[in-house]
Formats: structure tokens, sequence, C-alpha cells
């Protein structure tokens, strides 16, 4: 090739590489500084993910203070059924027992959610149909659901 | 399971752990954590299952979910008994309130927990752009909010429909086995707040993990294997129908 | 629950992907099939069709520009879309976009067109005046040789960056292909043919987009269309558009002879969801009423007034068609359930981020810009100054 008549193809070659290193340039600085730790992701994100608040306690924090319903629970059928699973959410209360008091549940809403006759519940699992069952009457009228069984266990 | 001594000994440091840092009130990350320690999934025990719906509201409550989407949900599924290819399945409102009542036509019917899958060589962060959705070296499924374009890629390249867009964050999201509360040793919330014991938490590389156990013993399936993503939510007992 | 038809998993109710999905397969479809045909006179030689050789660059070059706005427009955080040149996932077809596309705009459509119009464009530098001055003598880089021998290497460079632009532009519209094709978890999507399909249909786009232009740019201008030139090009538009149709066939037959457990589900939703669309729009009034007229016109000895009917009504039908095959593909892919159990409805916005104006809006911005580029560098025949320099006599002494 004759230089002098493809100095424009010089001129854009030269172009090019002006571009190319203002991006590899612009790249370190905005790439995040963790990216690439454990692969290709931003690892710090590993971080962020794992500092999130928890709002379920776990039933271990319950019972460390409530360990009279713990024993209440031990035999009766409900005994694995976690503190959490009925009561909701309660990190904050188990945090500052003081500022934040659970509310009061409302049986005739809660049981039914599992106890309801359903098809496709396992056979062997206790349901009724709760219209039929209590005639309208809450479901702890004749249930403790800490220990639900009514001979010897239950009110 | 008869809580022995030996038991106490190993649950009660780890409870004061994670109850220090529930104490603590402001999270952070629990610092003896290793994740190399670690290898997650979960088992589902369809037999156990009564689609009471505890866990699709414990996850909403616990990573606020926005009404809509669901990062798990359950079917319910229906078949006449020979026809494996045309069960009738819903899913009201992912399941959040329980099931109507139904009375027994016949044939079969039960419950299926879905969840992400946290598949060992997943589809989804094989076709993110950037590398905002990734493999955790513990093996759980993660998606980067800050570093996600939204471009909806892992959600269609998702075979079991356990994505969606966040249309706070217009980011991907889907379950994330809790992992704010598993590297703390606690359980995820769909797990603690199962009342019948159908879903739990397996750490694969731990040794004492019932899982072992439980997997040597049982027939035990994972959700559309011909996909081969290495699913890591295993199914006791799950049916032929079952999609 | 509205619109949702049987059982689909809770979070596949709403589509994930909208028209603007569509649109931008169609975009650098027609990119990648305009290319082609400008290869067909640069490498290949087909002189006929020389007249539409500078009209079909600038007509790639303004689809290309408008292809990344609906993908912009799409993303969630389009301000965060920048990472893909940082932190590109090999193992993502996606990812590839950001690379392929600037090589494709970069390294080919721009240097070719560049290198082809140096000429006029370093005369244009000196005899225009005010603000037109000022943007050619920026594109000339500087530089204002045009010798015999600067020309002659122009022109040996443009071939080069045509045989290299032509699997590239197979990779810019081939990748889009594989986008959808290697998703398994999709069966609609999922097949090795999809990047192929998608490729000879932005062939057949591409070629009917330029016949058209031509066809309306030399009416406008009131000069005589070169008919040797319209009957090459629909010529290659007919052989095109036999391979395309063959494809999509084989496809088709492919699904209903195995039968598997996919395609009862999607069956149905090409009998339903889908029978305007496909049937009606992509089969019949897209594919075999074009592929028929242009048979005529090469069955047939037609006066020059039927045949240029016949290439309009064909052209329009083409590009109709072949948006409808990119809607089919994308959106069809979203409305059945991955349960093969349901179906859900496309509700797509009207006045919205991803709705059908901005579809529209962004579909006739092309041609806004292709006027313009046609003003600033006129692509027709007449001002048409390459010709294929001789070979140089060998010059004796030192190199300049």
């Amino acid at each position: 090739m004759f230089f002098k008549d493809a100095g424009h193809l010089f001129r854009l070659a030269a172009v090019f590489l002006i571009g190319l290193l203002v991006f590899l340039v612009v790249r370190s600085a905005l790439v995040p500084k963790s990216f690439g730790q454990y692969g290709h992701f931003r690892g710090s994100a590993l971080t962020d993910l794992a500092a999130r608040p928890v709002n379920f306690a776990g039933h271990q924090a319950c019972e460390s203070c409530h360990s009279d319903v713990l024993e209440k629970k031990k035999g009766g059928r409900h005994a694995r059924v976690n503190c959490e699973a009925c009561h909701g959410p309660l990190a904050k209360h188990a945090d500052d027992p003081t500022s934040v008091t659970p509310e009061k549940l409302d049986t005739a809403v809660l049981c039914v959610r599992c106890h309801e006759a359903n098809a496709a519940k396992p056979k062997p699992f206790p349901q009724v149909v709760a219209a039929d069952h209590s005639n309208g009457l809450a479901c702890d009228t004749c249930h403790q659901p800490h220990s639900p069984a009514i001979a010897g266990g239950g009110k | 399971m008869n809580v022995t001594r030996r038991h106490l000994l190993l649950l009660l440091p780890s409870a004061a752990v994670a109850w220090k840092y529930v104490l603590a009130g402001t999270p952070e990350a629990a610092p003896n954590y290793t994740m190399a320690n670690h290898w997650w999934g979960m088992l589902i025990d369809l037999p156990k299952c009564i689609g009471c719906g505890n866990c699709v509201r414990a996850c909403q409550m616990e990573n606020d979910v926005p009404d809509g989407y669901f990062r798990t949900w359950v079917e319910r599924y229906h078949v006449s008994e020979w026809d494996l290819e045309n069960p009738k399945v819903d899913s009201p409102d992912g399941g959040k309130k329980g099931f109507p009542a139904s009375h027994d036509e016949g044939g079969k019917n039960f419950f299926v927990p879905k969840l992400c899958n946290h598949c060992s060589d997943s589809p989804c962060t094989q076709v993110c752009p950037v590398g905002a959705t990734f493999d955790s070296p513990d093996g759980v499924v993660l998606v980067d909010k800050t570093y996600c374009l939204g471009c909806r890629y892992c959600v269609q390249a998702c075979p079991y429909g356990c994505r969606f867009i966040n249309p706070k964050t217009n980011t991907a999201e889907k379950c994330t086995l809790c992992y704010h509360r598993i590297t703390k040793g606690l359980t995820t919330a769909c797990c603690e707040s199962c009342p019948t014991g159908a879903r739990q938490l397996a750490d694969l590389k731990n040794p004492k993990d019932p899982i072992h156990e439980f997997l040597k013993t049982h027939s035990v399936h994972v959700l559309k294997p011909h996909m081969a993503t290495g699913a890591k939510v295993f199914y006791n007992e799950l049916d032929g129908s079952v999609r | 629950m509205p619109g949702v038809e049987g059982f689909m998993y809770p979070n596949e109710v709403e589509l994930q992907w909208s028209v603007l999905i569509v649109l931008y397969p169609f975009l650098t479809g027609l990119v990648a099939g305009a290319f082609i045909l400008a290869s067909l006179e640069r490498v290949f030689r087909v002189d006929a069709v020389k007249p539409t050789y500078r009209l079909a660059l600038l007509t790639a070059l303004a689809f290309l520009l408008v292809a990344p706005m609906p993908l912009q427009l799409h993303l969630g955080h389009p301000e965060r879309s920048y990472e893909m040149y940082l932190t590109p996932h090999t193992t993502s077809a996606m990812a590839m976009f950001g690379f392929v596309y600037l090589w494709y705009l970069m390294a080919v459509l721009v240097l070719e067109i560049w290198l082809d119009y140096r000429r006029d464009i370093v005369m244009m530098a000196q005899s225009s005046t005010g603000l037109k001055r000022w943007i050619y003598r920026a594109m000339t880089l500087g530089s204002t040789n045009i010798s015999q021998r600067a020309l002659a290497i122009d022109d040996r460079v443009g071939y080069l960056v045509t045989v290299i632009g032509i699997p590239s532009a197979f990779l810019l519209h081939g990748y889009v292909g594989f986008i959808f094709g290697s998703v398994k978890a999709n069966p609609w999507w999922s097949t090795p043919m999809m990047p192929v399909v998608f490729l000879f249909s932005a062939m057949v786009s591409g070629i009917a987009v330029v016949m058209l232009l031509y066809m309306l740019a030399t009416w406008v201008r009131g000069r005589k269309i070169d008919m040797r030139c319209v009957d090459t090009v629909a010529r290659y538009l007919f052989y095109t558009f036999i391979i395309d149709f063959s494809l999509e066939m084989l496809d088709l037959i492919h699904r209903i002879y195995e039968s598997d457990e996919s395609f009862r589900s999607l069956d149905f939703m090409v009998h339903t969801k889908l029978y305007l669309s496909h049937i009606v729009v992509q089969i019949v009034l897209g594919t075999l009423v074009p592929i028929g007229l242009l048979a005529l016109t090469q069955v047939l000895d037609l006066t020059e007034a039927d045949r240029k009917r016949i290439y309009v009504l064909a052209g329009v039908l083409t590009l109709v068609g072949i948006f409808a095959m990119r809607w089919n593909v994308v959106i069809g892919g979203q409305l059945f359930s991955k349960s093969f159990l349901g179906y859900t409805t496309y509700k797509m916005g009207l006045v919205a981020r991803e709705g059908l104006l901005t579809a529209i809006v962004l579909t006739l911005l092309p041609f806004a810009i292709l006027w313009v580029l046609i003003k600033l560098l006129p692509p027709w025949p007449e001002a048409q100054t390459r010709e294929i320099p001789e070979a140089p006599a060998p010059q004796s002494g030192s190199f300049a």
C-alpha cells in the first residue's frame, strides 16, 4: 500500500483506537470493585442479600421465653406446628417484647385455613366441614389451640 | 423427633447466634457463615401438604412480595384415574388464601407447592447478559437487583415459571431461599410457617441433615427432569401428572 | 382470571416481551436483508441491481440506527444497559448484542458507506456552505485525497469489508434467532432452525423494502424505473422466499409429525389465538400470495405496468407477512403456559412506553432518518461516480 494514498484509512484506524482506549479507561472506572470475586457477578451482592432484616423470629426464639406454651404443646397434635405458623411474623416482638404485642387470633378464620375439609387434603389429616362441625361456634370454644385434642388435653 | 442432649448441644449455640442477630435489630450478615460448607436445597414431602397457603403468605410477609406475583405458590391437581396427561389444575391467587372447599369427585386430588428450584445448572443464569442473576457458591440462585437491567430474558428461560419482574424495582425477582435467614442459621420463612413439615430446608453438604437419609429411603423426584437443570428441590411422591 | 383460559403458572399470566421486542428483529432483519442485497452487486457482481446499491446501504444504516431504541424502551433499567459492554456474560446470546451491533455499525456499514461515498464527500466538503460544509468536512476526517490510487485502495478495502460484512450481517440477525432458539424452556422457540428461519425471512423483508423504496423514490423524483434492476431484485426476492417458505414448512411438518408433549397446546393456540396473525396474515397473505404473484411474473410475459403493480403489492404483503412472523414467534411464544394447560392474552397498551403508538413511531422513524441520509449522501445512480479503476501502471522510484 502507498501510505500517502491510504492516509485516510490510517486516520480512521486512529479514531477507532482512541475509541477503544477511552472504552477501556471508562470500563475500569465503572465496573463494580467486587465483580468477579466469586463468579460472574458482583461479590458484594451476597452480603447485600444476606443483610435483609428478618421478619419471622423462628420458633427457637419464641420458645426461649414462652417455655410454658412449649410444654403445653408437647405431646399434643400441634407439637410440631411452629408458633409463627399461626401467630404470624414476630421478630419485632422477639426483639423487644414490650414494644410489640402480638394480636389475639380469630380462631374462626385461622383454624379453617388448615382444617376445612378439602378433597385434595391427605385423607389421614384431621379435616371437618366447619359449618356442620361446630354449629357456628368458634373453634376455641372446645379446642385449646396449643393442645387441640378435646379428651384430656383440651379446655 | 426426640430432642436429645446432643441435639441441644448442637442447636443451642446456633440458636443463640441467630437470636443475637434477631435481638440486635440491625441486620447484618452472620460473620461465622462459610459459603463453602453449604449446598442448599429443599425437600417437599407431598403427602403432608394440606394446601393451607401458610407458605405463600409467610413468603410475602418476609420478603415484601408484591400482590399478584409469587416467589412461591401452591397448585391443586385433580387427576382422573389413568389420564395423567390431562390433569385439572388451579392455583387461585397462588393458593395464598388457601383453596375453596371441594368434595371428592373421584380420581386423585393433591396439592403441589412450587418455588424456585435453585438449579445447579440453571438456564436462567446462563442467559443473563450482565451477570445480575447468578449461582452463589453455596448453591442458591440469586438476583442482584442493583445490577439487573430488567431485560426479562431470565424470566423467559426459566422452565418452571418461578420468576417475575417486580413492578416497584423493575428488576427480576424470585425465591432467594431466604438467603438472609439461612446464612444466620434460621430456616426459610415458608418452612418455618408450614404446619405439617411438608417443606423442609435441606443442606446437602451437612452430613447430619435428615435429607440424606430421606433421599435414600424414599421415591424422590424433581420437576421437569428432562430439562436437565440440576434442580435441588426434591419432591417426595410426585405424581406423573404434575406439570 | 380475566384473559386466562385453563391453567397458567401464576407468574406467567403477564407477558414479558411486548410489541417492541417484535419490532426489534423486524428492524434488524431489514438491515441484514438490505445489506445482502447491496452485497449482491458488490461481491457477486450482479450488475443489474447496481441502481439500488447505495440506497440499500443507506436503508440498512437508517434501520440500524433505530434498532436499539425498542430495546432501550423495553428495559426495566435502560440507564444500566451499558453494563452489557462492561461485564458481558459470555454464556448469554443477548450479551453479544452490544458487540455485534457495534461491530456491524462501525466496522461494516459505516465503513463501507464512507469508503463508497468518500469521493463525493470530499467534493461536497469543498463545494457546500454553512452547516453542511462542516458536516462533510468532519466526515472526511481531514483527508482530501481522492486520487486514482486512493480510490483504488478504497475500492479494494470496500470489497473486503463487504465480504466480511456478509457473515457479519448473518451474525447480526442470526444471533436474534439464537436468542429465541436456544431457550429450552419454550418449545415454540426452541429449535436449531430458528436462526436460519429468522435469517431467511430477514433477507426476504430486506430485499422487499429496498425494492419498494427504490420504486417509490424513483417515482417521486419523476425518473424512469430501471426495469432490468427491479426485475432482477424481484427474482432474488422470489428465490429467497421459496427457501424461507420451505424452511417454515419443514418446521411445521416436523412438529405435526413428531407431536411431542407441547404439540397439542401449540396447535390449539395457532388455531385459536393466533389464527388471524399466523394462518391468515403470515401464511396466506404474507407468504402464499406474494410467492404466487412473483411466480406469475416469472412464468408469464407481463407488461411493465403489470409487473410494477405486482411488485408493489407483493412487496407490501411481504413486509406485513414478515412482521406477522416476528409477532407470532415473540407474542405467540408467550401466550401459552409452560404447563401446556392454559393460555393468556396479550394486552397491548396504546399510549404507553411499550405500546402501539411507540411501535408505530419507531417504525416510521427509520424512514425519516433515511430521508436525512438521502439529502446528505444522495444515492441516485446518476450521482454515482464510483468507477472500478484499472490496475495502475507500475511506478518507478520510491514510495511517497
